[in-house]
């Protein structure tokens, strides 16, 4: 168990202006993007934003079990987000939490304005998405990890989906939240969206937010997946450009 | 196949109908259904409210318990909110465990509850990292006839705001819980409200109907001040970014409106 007391002690924001890892308030932590990370399945992709470490797989579009689910014109998405016992500081049980239930059901209301359903009638498409460890912002990073898992299985998208969570800690707007400053923070607000079609697919908060505070927290949350979606974009063309390089040989030879 | 031609064919009348600023049932865009508050309908709860928008019946419990406190808030109460979506409800509403349509309500309403401090929680603490207040508040889905969300927060809301309290003694670490009651620690009168987007449409309180056909959805959750203290995007849709500012907007002018329902009937 962790001391409160002492904790709450620490600033979390520095009188020039950084935070407790030394960011700026507009900063997002280190972003690593792994596409193609495990072999079974059909597209899969490694994430890590700060400590927080997340890993999501895509299967289908595969025949639906059990078969009364299907529908006859239009694939269903299925999502599970899911944490790993050890992902934080005190041991979760494996079995799905309130918390789990919804994030699942957010998760995949966010990914699903990005595809094309319809192209696939009567199968499922799954996306299991597990949270090694957890250090703030993990559903922001699991659709992150997800959407690229999608394209890497090949199935197409409208866009892919970006996310940032802003928060506000000791009465400033801060970008990309952790745990100690969701812990200790006034507010956090999980967002994401479709850059290049500006459109907002998924939007929590929880917290206290004045109007001014967020319509300012809505244009930072717009910025940080600008800068998210550009690292998605060029994670996927490292990952192809192999594949690409061979396709033009073939052309040309 | 059928259920889908029906609300493709429903869809585009409700588009048709908001053209000209109507509903299906004669409202305007930024229109409630009539809402009914009756609160002490439960004698055996501590605090209880039937809330009707149109035909969406809710009805909400309250029970205070004497507990343990979560051990990373030794000196607080606990507040658990849970949503039933009962049989009787809705045809397509079945027995079992809360589905995630009841999980994502209970947790809504219970931030909203809980982000505005609505109850002063540090005030239901007993006997610190020992013995607190338990505040169970039980959300019953009675009649399903759209936005749950704002029903079941208005109904829980003066569920609470009308509910009382055992007083206690406490001597040490004994708890003498007395016969006489006393209004809870409240301090706030949140409420929730959601935009539904239907095309280009921004919708107050959509009904069932409108649900069924319905893009997504945008919940704001305010405090008694009008800062926002939830919000909630539901369904598989977007939100273009003006969208967004556009139903914080009418959220915000209806949230008083709501909030006006709670003071006419003296809570």
């Amino acid at each position: 168990m962790r001391c409160l007391m002492m904790e709450k002690t620490i600033k979390l924001i520095s009188e020039d202006g950084r935070r407790v890892d030394g960011r700026r308030l507009d900063e997002i932590r280190p972003l690593t993007l792994k596409i193609g990370f495990l072999k079974n399945a059909d597209g899969s992709a490694y994430v890590e934003l700060g400590r927080t470490k997340i890993v999501a797989a895509v299967f289908g579009p595969r025949e639906l079990h059990p078969k009364h689910l299907a529908l006859p014109d239009r694939a269903i998405l299925r999502c599970r987000y899911h944490m790993a016992p050890f992902s934080v500081d005190v041991r979760k049980s494996p079995a799905p939490s309130r918390r789990e239930i919804e994030l699942s059901k957010v998760i995949r209301e966010a990914l699903e304005p990005a595809l094309f359903l319809e192209l696939y009638p009567r199968t499922s498409i799954d996306v299991f998405v597990e949270v090694l460890e957890a250090d703030g912002s993990t559903r922001c990073a699991s659709i992150i990890a997800a959407s690229l898992a999608l394209a890497d299985a090949g199935i197409p998208m409208k866009d892919l989906v970006a996310a940032i969570a802003v928060g506000k800690v000791e009465g400033r707007l801060v970008l990309d939240v952790m745990d100690i400053e969701d812990k200790y923070g006034e507010a956090d607000m999980p967002f994401a969206m479709m850059p290049s079609k500006k459109v907002v697919t998924l939007l929590q908060m929880d917290g206290h937010f004045t109007e001014e505070e967020f319509k300012q927290a809505f244009e930072l949350a717009v910025k940080g997946c600008e800068q998210v979606y550009a690292k998605q974009k060029q994670a996927l063309r490292e990952y192809y450009a192999p594949s690409l390089a061979e396709v033009s040989s073939i052309k040309e030879g | 196949m059928a259920e889908k031609v029906i609300s493709t064919v429903k869809r585009q009348q409700i588009i048709e109908l908001a053209q000209r600023g109507r509903r299906l049932d004669g409202r305007g865009l930024e229109d409630f259904r009539p809402i009914s508050i009756e609160v002490g309908v439960i004698d055996k709860a501590d605090g209880s409210a039937i809330v009707k928008m149109g035909s969406t019946t809710i009805l909400t419990g309250i029970k205070y318990e004497i507990g343990e406190p979560f051990s990373d808030t030794p000196n607080e109460g606990v507040l658990s909110v849970n949503a039933e979506f009962l049989p009787l409800a809705s045809p397509t509403f079945e027995p079992g465990p809360p589905d995630e349509n009841a999980l994502e309500l209970a947790r809504v309403v219970d931030r909203v509850i809980r982000e505005s401090g609505m109850i002063d929680l540090e005030k239901m603490c007993l006997v610190p990292g020992e013995r607190v207040w338990i505040t169970w508040v039980d959300i019953y889905v009675l009649d399903h006839d759209g936005n749950l969300m704002d029903a079941s927060a208005l109904s829980a809301v003066a569920a609470l705001l009308s509910s009382t309290i055992p007083n206690t003694k406490v001597e040490g670490r004994e708890v003498q819980v007395l016969n006489t009651r006393v209004k809870p620690p409240i301090t706030n009168k949140p409420t929730l409200v959601t935009i539904a987007k239907i095309d280009k449409y921004l919708l107050v309180d959509p009904c069932l109907e409108e649900e069924s056909v319905l893009d997504c959805r945008l919940t704001f959750g305010f405090s008694q001040d009008g800062s926002l203290c939830a919000i909630q995007k539901g369904a598989p849709g977007y939100f273009g970014v003006d969208d967004v500012h556009k139903a914080f907007n009418i959220a915000k002018v209806k949230s008083q409106e709501l909030r006006s329902k709670l003071s006419s009937v003296g809570l």
